[in-house]
């Protein structure tokens, strides 16, 4: 059991190590011309911890991404609750959202800027549209997997649809939900980021196109290596927990 | 009964109609304004007269050879790797974890690394494209060989076949379905990838010239060539499902 445990673990760190030492390789192999070797990009990481505007760059993306993951997993819900309590809906809606999660996105942000202006606003849309998809379908999927004796069971205490979906549903249904969060939770992420790079005057993704224009290559890296980490950080947390919820 | 439509065929129908139709009403009566989107049959006048007139061949000729570049090399290597990699049980564990996290990473932050070492060209759009889809395809194909089952294992030895033969007529046959679900997994990723590309800095392609657009207030170029591409994925991804649901339902899966 222990041992069993400790494995992913001992796994993850060899990966890590082989990560590194991969990236140290490529340096050593492309030089300072464009590239920093990991021990150079932390350190710059750090100096850039110590200055203010950074913090305001972080922050304003933080900012979008955490409105953007509230809103697509909000919507990501009710639509996923509401396509999976109808079956004919479901049926016909599911193949178009598929549909639209294959699209590439960024062709709507265009869209999204006329509609909402350059500002925050637009980037926290984008960044939503990116994570509603899969919330909305792994829903889909959890309410209809649910065992149909646990919805009997609900409507023989006549229990109204919110208290329906609120202590039959919705718990039934929570470790596939979670995934769906954990999958929308990165794909958020990924828009407000992508969203900033492509037309933005704050936040972390125009840090990294400013740096390509002032070929600042310890910007690009740090700023890269601090998404990668986020990222890969949060993921793992929420992996753990989910392997959790599907083990009960 | 073929010449029925389905319910849901029906429903789906209606949906969309309904969802043109409302745009159209939404941009008539001025709720959206026309700096913001011109109304549907504008853009499909547009969409006609931008192919009549042949404008953007050549930034759709780049974008496609591109999208198709990376959707090949992405699908080609990662089925063999996939395909050696499931030989070696240390090095799947070692690189679970990061299949399981590798989605979870901007990819897309990558690109201005990629633009500062290979310079602002294809390469680094290839590269994105390419890296976005190869994960997808080497997880999907693995799944797939872990489900080949041991009987046909056991007849591939009986019969002595070499490791190339048996992968050839037994296991990869056999994964046909899965290989289906990587090819649209990479089809969508490539996509994805390299117009997200031309979108964030480029020269040339669909998603330079939506841009461009953009800055120019120009939405007679704009919402065309943003249906285009919507209707070229919409359409790339159909007929890999249709083809994949064919494949299942021949084996009684579906």
């Amino acid at each position: 059991m222990n041992s069993d445990d400790r494995k992913p673990l001992r796994n993850t760190l060899i990966l890590i190590g082989l990560i590194l030492i991969f990236w140290e390789g490529c340096y050593l192999l492309i030089g300072d011309v464009a590239l920093r070797s990991p021990w150079q990009t932390v350190r710059f990481l750090g100096t850039l911890m110590q200055t203010d505007t950074f913090w305001g760059h972080l922050s304003e993306s933080m900012q979008a991404f955490a409105w953007a993951l509230v809103i697509a997993v909000a919507m990501g819900l009710a639509i996923g609750f509401a396509l999976g309590l109808h079956r004919l809906s479901g049926d016909a809606f599911e193949p178009m959202l598929v549909a639209l999660y294959s699209i590439p996105k960024i062709t709507l942000y265009p869209i999204l800027l006329l509609a909402f202006g350059l500002g925050i606003s637009a980037k926290i849309a984008f960044g939503a549209i990116h994570g509603i998809i899969p919330v909305a379908l792994f829903t889909l999927t959890a309410v209809r997997s649910i065992k149909p004796i646990l919805i009997k069971t609900g409507r023989v205490l006549k229990l109204s649809p919110s208290l329906m979906v609120r202590t039959v549903l919705f718990p039934a249904a929570v470790p596939e939900i979670f995934t769906g969060i954990r999958v929308g939770f990165s794909l958020t992420l990924v828009g407000t980021v992508l969203g900033e790079m492509f037309a933005s005057q704050r936040g972390l993704g125009y840090l990294l196109m400013n740096a390509i224009s002032l070929y600042n290559v310890d910007l690009i890296m740090s700023v890269t290596f601090l998404l990668v980490v986020f990222a890969a950080t949060v993921n793992t947390i929420m992996l753990i927990i989910d392997h959790r919820l599907h083990h009960r | 009964m073929k010449g029925l439509m389905k319910p849901v065929t029906i429903y789906q129908t209606i949906v969309v109609v309904a969802f043109i139709a409302l745009l159209e009403v939404l941009c008539l009566v001025g709720v959206i304004d026309k700096v913001t989107m011109p109304p549907p049959h504008i853009i499909a006048r547009d969409f006609v007269r931008m192919f009549a007139r042949g404008e953007y061949f050549s930034d759709i000729a780049v974008t496609m050879t591109n999208v198709i570049i990376a959707f090949v090399s992405a699908f080609v290597i990662g089925v063999l790797t996939g395909t050696v990699l499931h030989g070696y049980r240390t090095a799947r564990d070692v690189l679970d974890p990061l299949f399981a996290t590798y989605y979870a990473i901007p990819i897309f932050a990558f690109y201005p690394l990629f633009i500062v070492i290979f310079g602002l060209g294809d390469g680094p759009q290839l590269l994105i494209g390419f890296l976005l889809g190869v994960v997808a395809v080497i997880v999907t194909m693995l799944n797939g060989l872990d489900r080949v089952p041991n009987v046909l294992k056991k007849t591939a030895r009986i019969n002595r076949l070499s490791p190339l033969q048996t992968a050839l007529q037994v296991t990869l046959p056999f994964c046909a379905p899965y290989l289906l679900t990587a090819a649209k997994l990479a089809l969508a990723y490539a996509f994805i990838g390299v117009i997200g590309s031309e979108f964030i800095l480029a020269r040339t392609g669909m998603g330079y010239e939506i841009g461009f657009a953009y800055t120019n207030f120009d939405n007679a170029t704009m919402y065309p060539l943003i249906v285009l591409i919507l209707l070229l994925s919409i359409f790339a991804n159909g007929l890999l499902s249709k083809w994949e649901t064919v494949l299942l339902r021949r084996r009684g899966q579906k």
